[in-house]
C-alpha cells in the first residue's frame, strides 16, 4: 500500500531540480556577497584564498571558497560571524564549543520565520497537521531543540505541549491525558519512554494516542528504530540539524524513511572528503559540509559538520525533489553526543587543567544504561591533590564535577582513581571509552 | 608529632592487601591502622616503623601516597578514658578531623591518634593536661 506523504511547502520541497539549482546559484551568489561585505573573518579568508565574489558564477564554484569550522566560531565568539547589527537579532542560541565556550547563533526575525517554515516541512514530513497534539520533550532553552521544534507545530497550526525534557513520569501523564498524537524527543529517550510507558501498563491505540516521533539530537541505529517503533507502534521518524546551520529542521526523513531529505533551498549540501578537503563524486561517502543559502544574521558558508554521510540523488517516491542524505554514520573529530548534548573532550580537559594540583589523566566512559546515556569521567589522584581526609577529597570530587556540568550541561559520574589506573597505550593514554552503539554498523 | 602514612585506595577487590603486601615485603611493620571510605575510594591510614621507606615502596608500586602529621597520645585502657582526653581538645576549640586508637601488648595505656590542623597546639594542651604524648620514636617501636 502506497504511503500518505503531507508536504508543507510544495513550491520549494517539490520544486524541478534545474529551476531549484538556477535558485541556489542566485541565493549563493547573494551570499558570498553578503559575508563578503559583512563578515571580516570571510573577507580576510577569501582574500587569503584568492577569491572574491564574481569568481561564483555557477553552483560549483562554491568548491573555490574557503571551509568555515568551528574553529572559526571559537576564534570569533560570540559574535564576530554575524553579519548584522545587534538591533537586527531577535534571538540567540548555542551549543557546545571545543573548549569552554559554547557555539553561539543568532537570528534575525526572518532567520526565525524561515526555521519555522523548514520545522513545518520536518514535522509535515510524519504527516502532522493541525488537528494534532505535538509533545515536545527537547529540551526549552539555549539549546535550538526546544524552540525550534515549537515554532514548527505553531506555523502548521497543531497544538504544542512545550512540556520541555526530563520527567518521565510527567511525560507519560499528559501523554495520555491531552491526547498527544506526535512527539519531538531524542531516539534515546523516546526508547526509554516507550519502556516506560509499556512498564505502565499504557496500550498504544486505546491508552495513548502517539503515532509519530520526530527524533533528531543524536545518531541512532536502526535496531532502535525498530524497537521504539514495535514497543509503541509509532513511526519513528529521523530528524537531523545543528546550531551553526539553524538548529532542528535541516534534513528530516519522510514516511518512506529512506534518507533524510535535505532542505536545500536553504541548505546547500555538499559532500567532501575528511583528509584531502576536496568534494567527492555524488553519492559517495565523506564529511557533510553546509552552506546557509538564506540565513541572514549568522549564515555560514561550507561549514564542516564533522558528520560522516552520503548524499542520495534518486527521486523518492513522496514526490519531495529534495536531495536526501543517508543516516549519519561517524563523525571525524571526537564530539560525543551524550543525551542529544554535544560534548567534546577537550570541554571536560579544560575543567581538569584549571584546578591546581590535578593531572590530566583522565579517561571518559560513556555508556548506555537501559536507554539512557552515562557519561562518566575517571581522574587520577595524583599527589597535587592528595588529601588524607576523605571530606577534602570528596570537595575536591564536587568541584570538578560541578565544573564539569556547567560546562557541559549535562549530568557527570566523576570516579577518583589510582594512579596508572588508566590504560596507556604506547605512553598515550586512551581517552574516551564509548560503549555505545550508536551507528549503524 | 608523629607521621603517618596516608594511601588512596580505590574501592576495588584486592587493592588493600595490594598496599600492605607492599610495606610487608619491604620489612616494614605496620603499628597501627585505619581505613575511611566511601563507596567509590579509601584512604588508608597507618603508622609504620619506617615512614620514609613506606612512602618509597608505596610509590614505587604506584600508589598516591602522602605523610601526615598527627599526634599519639596515651588514654588510660578503662571507662571514660577516652572521653576525658578528647575533653581537651573540646574545651580548648581544636577540631578533630578523625581519630583511631589501639591497645597494644607493652602499654597498659591505650594509644589514640589524633588528626588535627593545629598539632603543636594540642601537644601543648595535652601535656598540661597530664596526658602523656608519644614522641615519634616512642610510636614507631610500639
Amino acid at each position: 500500500m502506497a504511503k500518505k506523504h503531507l508536504i508543507w511547502n510544495e513550491r520549494y520541497e517539490c520544486m524541478p531540480d534545474s529551476k531549484k539549482k538556477e535558485l541556489q546559484l542566485e541565493r549563493l551568489k547573494l551570499l558570498v556577497s553578503r559575508v563578503y561585505d559583512k563578515v571580516a573573518p570571510y573577507k580576510a579568508k577569501m582574500d587569503a584564498a584568492g577569491i572574491a565574489p564574481k569568481d561564483i558564477k555557477k553552483l560549483e564554484d562554491i568548491a573555490k571558497l574557503p571551509f568555515t569550522t568551528k574553529e572559526d566560531l571559537a576564534a570569533n565568539y560570540p559574535f564576530g560571524m554575524f553579519a548584522v547589527p545587534m538591533k537586527k537579532i531577535i534571538r540567540i542560541h548555542s551549543s557546545s564549543g571545543t573548549t569552554g565556550k559554547p557555539k553561539v547563533a543568532g537570528y534575525t526575525k526572518n532567520d526565525i520565520k524561515m526555521w519555522a517554515d523548514v520545522m513545518a516541512r520536518t514535522l509535515t514530513c510524519g504527516n502532522t497537521t493541525k488537528n494534532d497534539v505535538v509533545q515536545n520533550a527537547y529540551g526549552y532553552g539555549l539549546f535550538t531543540g526546544g524552540l525550534g521544534a515549537h515554532y514548527g507545530v505553531e506555523k502548521i497550526g497543531a497544538t504544542v505541549v512545550p512540556i520541555s525534557g526530563g520527567n518521565t513520569k510527567r511525560q507519560i501523564l499528559v501523554m495520555k491525558d491531552f491526547g498527544v498524537t506526535k512527539m519531538c524527543c531524542t531516539p534515546s529517550y523516546c526508547l526509554f519512554l516507550s519502556e516506560a510507558l509499556r512498564e505502565a501498563g499504557l496500550e498504544p491505540g486505546r491508552d495513548i494516542k502517539l503515532n509519530t516521533a520526530f527524533l533528531g539530537a543524536e545518531p541512532w541505529t536502526r535496531e532502535l528504530r525498530e524497537q521504539v517503533e514495535k514497543n509503541i507502534s509509532i513511526d519513528a521518524i529521523d530528524i537531523y540539524g545543528l546550531t551553526e546551520v539553524i538548529g532542528p529542521g535541516v534534513s528530516s526523513e519522510c514516511m518512506e524513511k529512506v534518507g533524510l531529505h535535505i532542505f536545500d533551498d536553504n541548505f546547500y549540501p555538499e559532500v567532501v572528503d575528511p583528509d584531502t578537503q576536496q568534494p567527492l563524486p555524488l553519492g559517495e561517502k565523506g564529511e557533510l559540509v553546509f552552506t546557509t543559502l538564506t540565513k541572514e544574521a549568522f549564515p555560514v558558508v561550507r561549514y564542516r559538520t564533522r558528520d560522516i554521510t552520503r548524499l542520495i540523488p534518486e527521486k523518492c517516491a513522496c514526490g519531495r525533489t529534495h536531495i536526501r542524505m543517508e543516516r549519519l554514520t561517524g563523525r571525524t573529530d571526537d564530539m560525543l553526543i551524550i543525551r542529544g548534548v554535544n560534548v567534546y573532550p577537550s570541554q571536560i580537559e579544560s575543567v581538569i587543567v584549571q584546578i591546581p594540583g590535578l593531572e590530566p589523566h583522565y579517561q571518559i566512559l560513556v555508556d548506555r544504561q537501559g536507554a539512557m546515556d552515562m557519561l562518566e569521567v575517571w581522574i587520577e589522584v595524583s599527589p597535587g591533590i592528595f588529601t588524607d581526609n576523605i571530606k577534602g577529597l570528596e570537595k575536591l570530587e564536587k568541584r570538578i564535577r560541578g565544573e564539569m556540568e556547567s560546562v557541559l550541561g549535562i549530568g557527570v559520574k566523576l570516579k577518583l582513581v589510582e594512579p596508572k589506573a588508566i590504560q596507556r597505550s604506547e605512553g598515550k593514554a586512551q581517552r574516551i571509552i564509548d560503549r555505545r552503539t550508536v551507528y549503524d554498523k | 608529632m608523629v607521621k603517618q602514612i596516608s594511601v588512596f585506595l580505590e574501592n576495588k577487590y584486592g587493592r588493600m592487601a595490594e598496599a600492605t603486601e607492599a610495606i610487608g615485603e619491604a620489612g616494614v611493620n605496620i603499628r597501627a591502622l585505619s581505613v575511611a571510605d566511601t563507596s567509590d575510594f579509601g584512604i588508608l591510614r597507618c603508622i609504620v616503623n619506617d615512614t620514609e621507606k613506606a612512602l618509597k615502596v608505596l610509590r614505587e608500586k604506584g600508589f598516591t601516597a602522602s605523610a601526615t602529621p598527627v599526634v599519639a597520645a596515651e588514654a588510660p585502657d578503662e571507662p571514660g578514658g577516652l572521653a576525658r582526653l578528647l575533653k581537651i581538645p573540646r574545651d580548648n576549640n581544636v577540631n578533630v578531623e578523625y581519630l583511631y586508637a589501639f591497645v597494644t601488648k607493652s602499654r597498659d595505656n591505650a594509644v589514640v591518634i589524633l588528626r588535627v590542623d593545629e598539632y603543636e597546639k594540642l601537644i601543648s594542651l595535652l601535656e598540661k593536661g597530664g596526658v602523656k604524648v608519644l614522641t615519634e620514636q616512642e610510636a614507631v617501636s610500639l
